[in-house]
């Protein structure tokens, strides 16, 4: 049943994909390139001394124990801040999707996280968590909690996946909240004369016609997790203490800008490209097939 | 549409045409010098005051000041331009940055031979020998124009002291009476009795200077690429057992990396602080207390202790614009111009006497000293003394010359942490730094092969 638009000639096609494929080349093709080419040199940091080292920086990458520990936080860190930001998200926009008093009001200030710039939204958090000056780090040590992020590892991680997730809970809400307005109340409506509860309702009739939109975030979640986190990770802990909140992506930082050492940061982020792709490969073949559209 | 588009290729000429260089104008000009800085406000605005009195001083040349963001984010910037064939003629660049930019090659104009090209003299005899030396190559040619400089001091607060019954006006000079001190204080109910700033460049660096122990083999890597870090010395590894044992039992207060803790002793927390001499014009901005300044403490039972601390702080750099070289002498002759204006000890004096960095010349201590800064300053002087204390600097006390040593410095600083978690003791801890920082070493020896 698909419409096919047959173009005749290739010249107003092309034209018409010129804009987005110079985007792609310029800003993804040619550093992807460049990185992987940078891969396999092994550099001084001011570029005068180049040599070809084959794939020895991917040998040292991956048997570094750093490293693989970075690769752990980042599957800790990932799956915690993509559940909780999404079901966080998702409370939120089933509450304010009832018809209550203010709703606007309250989709209003909970959309507005989202324009916080990270190192902001981490200074935020900061300023409540910091053991000796945040109120709710004081309040915890007055309460005989011991809590110390700049020495406690488990502490740390539990703060930057609270800032992260946080700042990604207005994101989702608008989606899932869209997702909630499009679903027919005529569906809901027959649902309820049979005898369904709220509860039931939510899980027979409501949670899988979300499911386009929850596997939409999934994907949209994880690279987020994955890659726009440093901003959070830099201001509230720099990969500390320790390395316990050092991920990938921040990895990838500290070696090519904090160390200048090119060459392996280059490898590094060509394992992430990879690991990314062929997490998003599996997301589309093998979960997709249980969304209902 | 059409007339607008002409007009607006027109203005673009017109812009393009005003870029292109005009021979008869440049003469009139004065050359241009850019000038890279990683000094935030209130440090960047003096530092650019000093530029600006130059460039009144004399109608040739003109220094642009520009900033990019703390020491790490201005090495770096300067590091992608010179890729990229734009760098600027000198860059601010921190002490730890010295070894990666030694092993610069062609990328760095050397100053002794920038000096020696443009006719101008700087008495580096005169220059405090741990300021000149951190900057020096082996054989004792001047690489760089050491300018703000510090070192760690021990700042005590003496109304705590009080507290604790003791003597307010007799800061503990040994670890061993840091540590009665710090019992005290915390019986007396002081939440934070001893803290440090820059756990790795005060407990480690300073420590061994002080005490005269190799950080690394070949005089600290003065001597060559292929040095190898020695930290797991009985000394350091006594020392870290001991924050260890004071953290747990609540003497020593961790907090944090970098200059995480400086704000922990303005605002009263901590009793007993090491850190920055720099520190001290915020104490005496924030602080509610009486304080005082005194020497960083040793142990009394290791032989030769104690000796000069080193250096913090950071040195300018001459550099080329890109691989291909491409300044003319002129150029040369304006930055060492700058040179010479910025070593004269007025302008050191007043720098110091602004800023709180220590003066990096004895004349310029000396003008210090006969304007009555160290009466109305009392402590202002302590650094200096320290920096001065056993004459001419060994191996040991010259200072770090270790490529890469931004990464090993984090090492240090995340082997302490793993420490102070309870992961692991400070034999394990020192083991730990010696075992990464030597893969550091070696990755840095096998980049910057000749």
């Amino acid at each position: 049943m698909r419409k096919k638009v047959i173009f005749k000639g290739v010249a107003l096609p092309l034209l018409l994909l010129a804009p987005q494929l110079a985007i792609t080349c310029v800003f993804f093709l040619w550093p992807a390139g460049a990185a992987i080419w940078q891969s396999v040199l092994q550099q001084d940091a001011w570029g005068l001394r180049t040599e070809f080292v084959g794939l020895r920086n991917f040998e040292e990458v991956l048997v570094d124990p750093a490293w693989r520990e970075a690769a752990w936080n980042t599957l800790v860190f990932s799956a915690a801040v993509a559940t909780s930001a999404m079901a966080v998200a998702l409370f939120l926009a089933v509450q304010a999707d009832k018809s209550i008093r203010g709703a606007n009001l309250y989709k209003t200030l909970l959309i507005w996280p989202y324009a916080v710039a990270p190192a902001v939204a981490a200074v935020l958090w900061l300023f409540l968590f910091h053991p000796s000056i945040g109120l709710i780090g004081r309040a915890l040590n007055q309460a005989g909690i011991l809590w110390d992020y700049k020495l406690n590892g488990g502490q740390a991680m539990l703060l930057v996946i609270i800032a992260s997730a946080w700042k990604q809970v207005s994101y989702n809400f608008i989606f899932f909240l869209a997702g909630l307005q499009s679903i027919p109340r005529s569906v809901l409506e027959a649902a309820a004369i049979d005898g369904a509860r709220p509860t039931r309702r939510f899980w027979t009739v409501v949670f899988p016609l979300l499911s386009p939109t929850t596997f939409f975030l999934l994907v949209v979640n994880l690279v987020y997790a994955f890659f726009d986190t440093f901003g959070v990770i830099h201001a509230l802990t720099g990969g500390g203490p320790g390395k316990a909140t050092e991920t990938l992506i921040y990895k990838v930082y500290v070696e090519g800008v904090q160390n200048t050492n090119l060459g392996s940061s280059a490898a590094q982020s060509v394992i992430l490209m990879v690991l990314v792709i062929a997490m998003t490969v599996v997301q589309f073949r093998f979960i997709e097939r249980r969304v209902h559209y | 549409m059409k007339r607008r588009f002409l007009a607006a290729a027109a203005l673009g000429l017109a812009a393009l045409a005003g870029l292109l260089p005009r021979p008869a104008a440049a003469q009139a000009q004065p050359v241009e010098i850019q000038f890279w800085h990683g000094l935030a406000q209130p440090l960047g605005g003096q530092l650019e005051q000093i530029v600006a009195d130059f460039n009144a001083s004399q109608p040739r040349y003109r220094v642009v000041p520009s900033f990019r963001g703390g020491y790490a984010e201005t090495m770096v910037a300067a590091i992608a331009a010179f890729r990229a064939n734009a760098a600027p003629h000198l860059v601010q660049m921190f002490e730890v940055g010295t070894g990666t930019m030694m092993a610069a090659g062609r990328a760095v104009k050397p100053t002794y031979g920038l000096l020696a090209e443009s006719g101008v003299e700087i008495d580096f005899g005169d220059y405090l020998p741990p300021v000149r030396g951190y900057y020096q190559a082996a054989d004792g040619r001047q690489m760089s124009l050491p300018f703000n400089s510090s070192t760690a001091v021990m700042f005590w607060n003496k109304d705590h002291f009080r507290r604790a019954g003791l003597d307010p006006n007799a800061p503990p000079q040994t670890w061993q009476e840091v540590e009665q001190a710090a019992r005290k204080l915390k019986a007396a109910g002081l939440a934070c009795p001893l803290t440090t700033a820059w756990p790795a460049w005060v407990q480690v660096e300073q420590m061994s200077a002080l005490h005269d122990v190799p950080i690394a083999t070949l005089g600290n890597g003065f001597g060559g690429l292929g040095a190898e870090m020695r930290v797991n010395n009985p000394l350091m590894v006594r020392h870290m057992n001991n924050l260890i044992a004071w953290q747990r039992e609540g003497l020593f207060k961790y907090g944090g990396r970098d200059a995480a803790a400086d704000a922990l002793f303005p605002n009263g927390e901590c009793s007993i602080y090491m850190g920055s001499s720099g520190v001290r014009s915020r104490i005496i901005r924030e602080g509610r207390f009486e304080w005082g300044t005194a020497m960083l403490p040793y142990y009394s039972d290791v032989a030769g202790a104690p000796r000069n601390s080193i250096i913090g702080g950071a040195s300018f750099w001459a550099l080329n614009r890109g691989p291909q070289g491409g300044r003319n002498a002129e150029e040369w002759k304006g930055v060492a111009e700058f040179f010479r204006y910025l070593s004269q000890p007025e302008v050191d004096a007043k720098w110091h006497m602004e800023t709180g960095y220590v003066p990096v010349r004895r004349a310029s201590y000396a003008i210090a000293e006969r304007e009555g800064y160290y009466q109305k300053n009392p402590g202002a002087e302590i650094p200096i003394e320290q920096l001065l204390r056993g004459g001419e600097t060994t191996e040991n006390t010259r200072g770090i010359r270790l490529g890469g040593y931004v990464e090993i410095r984090n090492i240090i600083q995340e082997e302490m942490e793993k420490a102070f978690q309870g992961q692991q003791d400070g034999q394990q801890a020192m083991d730990a730094v010696v075992r990464r920082g030597n893969q550091v070493l070696r990755n840095f020896e096998r980049a910057n092969r000749q």
